[in-house]
């Protein structure tokens, strides 16, 4: 499916150009908005490279899956690094390294343990910039088709003529 | 070929929307002889548009014009400008229904008389019954193709299905099958046979499925007295001194404010919708609201008692292989109330793809207990949950006037608190759907909250009296001859049954009665 080109981790300046896979551009209920299909900068361009590589671990310690590696993430939230949405981006992020900083960590990102930034995200999730980041990654994640066979989804059918001769009963362990 | 009409052309029956109760009359009234104009707020699209990707889909064909929510009901706070996943197109939500086709039960037409006085609950017995509906239950199978009824066979099992029957008959259900399904299982009425493909909820791309858009719409249009006017929003109805509504103004595709002149009026835009129309169309005469001197129009709004359960299990069910909801345990759907409610609930397969999983799983969810949970999709199995909920006065769609659509109008707000019958009934239904997996050996349930509404009904209801609700035995207006409701929102209650097969053979019966008082010179 593609893409395998990005980055091993998040290596700060080294950020691919790509697209989004997501496709709607509508917002419908709790911070459900979905990041549409523009394209973006090749290098984190309007936010501070440690507050993309910090926004990046917050999203995976907010949806966290073992198998998916960072680049999915980094075009989760790559959508953000944007004139406009920086300046409430770096806001949201010095309030979580505030809060890091509270707990006698030097940042976020020096937070060792996972179960340490969950605390610190529990601290903060009912506030507009965790549910805006939350909400943007339900789509800006799992609505990339490159994601999906992590998952075994399947995604469409009909261009290989369903499933009638492909297996829609092969369930054998029953 | 279609017919075209002249706005200032009086002899017409004008139809507000497109889909089951809309787009069926339109063809039925055509097909008698009678000329109808079709005002439909959305676009045209046939299978070949159709888009199997779920957010690019709902991005095509949901309504999103904004609405509001209020009331204790979870998708107010989970999706609170989204109370409803319907369909803004021509077909309506017939483009996006799973195909679930069954008749109410003989008691559920009488949910007052059986059920008794349920306290909060406004219930009342629908003026009709099980045997008035029942040739107009056999010509709505007919035209749908149903599986199970009429010679038709049943639908295969998928896999989604096989793990669901196995939980069933571990448990002792009796009446587990793949459903009766508005789904071909062989070429039917020049449409094909299911394919297996999944994705129901997004259009049938091989119009296996029965829909409005490329049924009933199109053979409307081939008598020469249907036209069908995409992207019209109507605005208002129209009436005359003497009471009579006389027309309507709609927005048309240029955002031009037009009017059409019309014999007989049919609103059928679905549950908030048509009451909004109706309250949208209050003047000087009618202060509260066309149709509204009971006060019921917008009340009782009823959307099913609903849920879903997900099981994983420690081996693959791709479960989004196939028929979408391909299978039912009927078992609960009896009367019954030492369970503790009255009224029962079906249990029918459901599934969903990844990116519709993570957004409805549970809503809000985040963290390795939400994570660990999608890493299971592909070993999952789902169920959907749907039942009667209670009437509620308080359950209404009402006009939000701080909210304006984009031509101004006051927008639906949709409140909703959901009935200790409706909790009881869910959380009952909860434990038998994950008993049910439990019982093949799924390690995880979820018990999922509810989705947004497909089953919104009730907000025009149909009564005997012209005092408890809006409309008559054949969804006329008690207030006005010429003014009819065409849709969901006349359902008195909402039985246990998906609602399409009822709304369809509502319509047809309604065409009979509309043509039939036209020739008698009543209307």
């Amino acid at each position: 499916m593609g893409n395998n080109q990005g980055p091993k981790g998040l290596t700060r300046r080294e950020l691919l150009s790509r697209a989004t896979a997501a496709g709607a551009t509508f917002m419908v209920g709790t911070g459900f908005v979905t990041s549409g299909s523009a394209a973006w900068a090749v290098e984190a361009s309007a936010l501070k490279p440690e507050t993309l590589a910090t926004l990046v671990q917050m999203a995976r310690d907010i949806y966290p899956h073992d198998k998916v590696a960072d680049e999915f993430y980094v075009i989760a939230v790559k959508g953000y690094d944007t004139a406009e949405a920086a300046p409430a981006i770096e806001a949201g992020i010095a309030a979580l390294n505030a809060a890091a900083q509270g707990k006698g960590n030097a940042s976020y990102l020096d937070t060792g343990w996972e179960r340490d930034r969950v605390d610190i995200l529990r601290g903060m999730e009912d506030s507009a910039f965790f549910q805006q980041i939350r909400g943007g990654l339900v789509t800006g994640l799992y609505n990339q088709k490159a994601v999906w066979p992590i998952f075994g989804y399947e995604g469409e059918s009909y261009s290989q003529g369903g499933y009638i001769e492909r297996g829609f009963d092969d369930i054998n362990w029953l | 070929m279609p017919a075209t009409f002249d706005l200032n052309d009086d002899s017409v029956v004008v139809i507000i929307g497109t889909g089951a109760g809309g787009g069926v009359l339109a063809n039925e009234l055509a097909q008698k002889g009678v000329k109808v104009v079709s005002l439909e707020a959305g676009g045209r699209y046939l299978p070949d548009d159709y888009i199997n990707d779920e957010w690019e889909s709902f991005g095509q064909l949901a309504w999103v014009d904004p609405r509001t929510t209020s009331g204790d009901w979870r998708v107010a706070k989970d999706f609170s400008g989204l109370p409803a996943w319907i369909v803004k197109a021509v077909g309506g939500t017939t483009i996006h229904w799973a195909g679930a086709s069954l008749r109410f039960q003989e008691h559920e037409w009488k949910a007052k008389t059986t059920y008794g006085d349920v306290q909060g609950a406004n219930l009342l017995d629908w003026p009709i019954d099980g045997a008035e509906m029942a040739p107009y239950y056999e010509k709505a199978e007919t035209k749908l193709g149903v599986t199970r009824t009429g010679g038709r066979a049943g639908l295969p099992g998928n896999n989604n299905f096989k793990v669901f029957e196995k939980g069933a008959q571990a448990l002792g259900y009796k009446e587990v099958h793949t459903g009766r399904m508005a789904i071909n299982s062989g070429d039917y009425d020049d449409r094909m046979s299911c394919q297996q493909t999944g994705f129901c909820f997004q259009g049938c791309k091989w119009g296996a499925k029965w829909s409005a858009a490329y049924t009933d719409i199109p053979r409307g249009e081939a008598t020469g007295n249907l036209e069908v006017r995409d992207r019209c929003h109507v605005a208002r109805i129209l009436h005359n001194e003497a009471g009579k509504v006389t027309g309507v103004e709609y927005f048309d595709k240029d955002g031009n404010l037009q009017m059409q002149k019309a014999r007989i009026v049919c609103v059928a835009g679905n549950s908030f919708e048509s009451p909004r129309l109706l309250l949208n169309s209050a003047s000087s005469m009618f202060p509260d609201g066309l149709a509204n001197s009971s006060g019921q129009v917008g009340r009782n709004y009823m959307r099913h008692m609903t849920g879903s359960v997900y099981g994983v299990f420690d081996k693959p069910v791709r479960m989004w292989r196939g028929t979408t909801m391909a299978g039912i345990i009927q078992d609960e759907a009896r009367h019954d109330p030492s369970r503790g409610f009255v009224g029962g609930f079906e249990m029918e397969t459901l599934s969903l793809g990844l990116p519709f999983m993570a957004a409805f799983l549970d809503p809000g969810g985040w963290g390795r207990e939400f994570t660990t949970a999608l890493d299971g999709y592909e070993n999952m199995a789902g169920m959907w949950l749907v039942g009667e909920d209670m009437p509620q006065e308080t359950n209404r769609v009402t006009l939000n006037h701080d909210v304006k659509d984009q031509y101004g109008l006051a927008v639906a707000n949709v409140h909703f608190d959901d009935h200790p019958n409706d909790i009881a009934m869910r959380n009952y239904a909860y434990k038998k759907g994950m008993a049910i997996y439990e019982a093949v050996g799924a390690t995880r349930v979820f018990p999922t909250p509810p989705y947004p509404s497909t089953h919104n009904l009730g907000t025009n209801r149909m009564s005997e009296n012209g005092r408890d609700g809006v409309v008559n035995r054949h969804g006329q207006t008690h207030d006005i001859a010429n003014l009819f409701v065409s849709d969901g929102s006349q359902f008195t209650t909402g039985a246990s049954e998906n609602p399409t097969l009822t709304i369809v053979a509502l319509a047809i019966r309604q065409a009979d009665f509309i043509a039939g008082e036209m020739s008698r010179g009543n209307l």
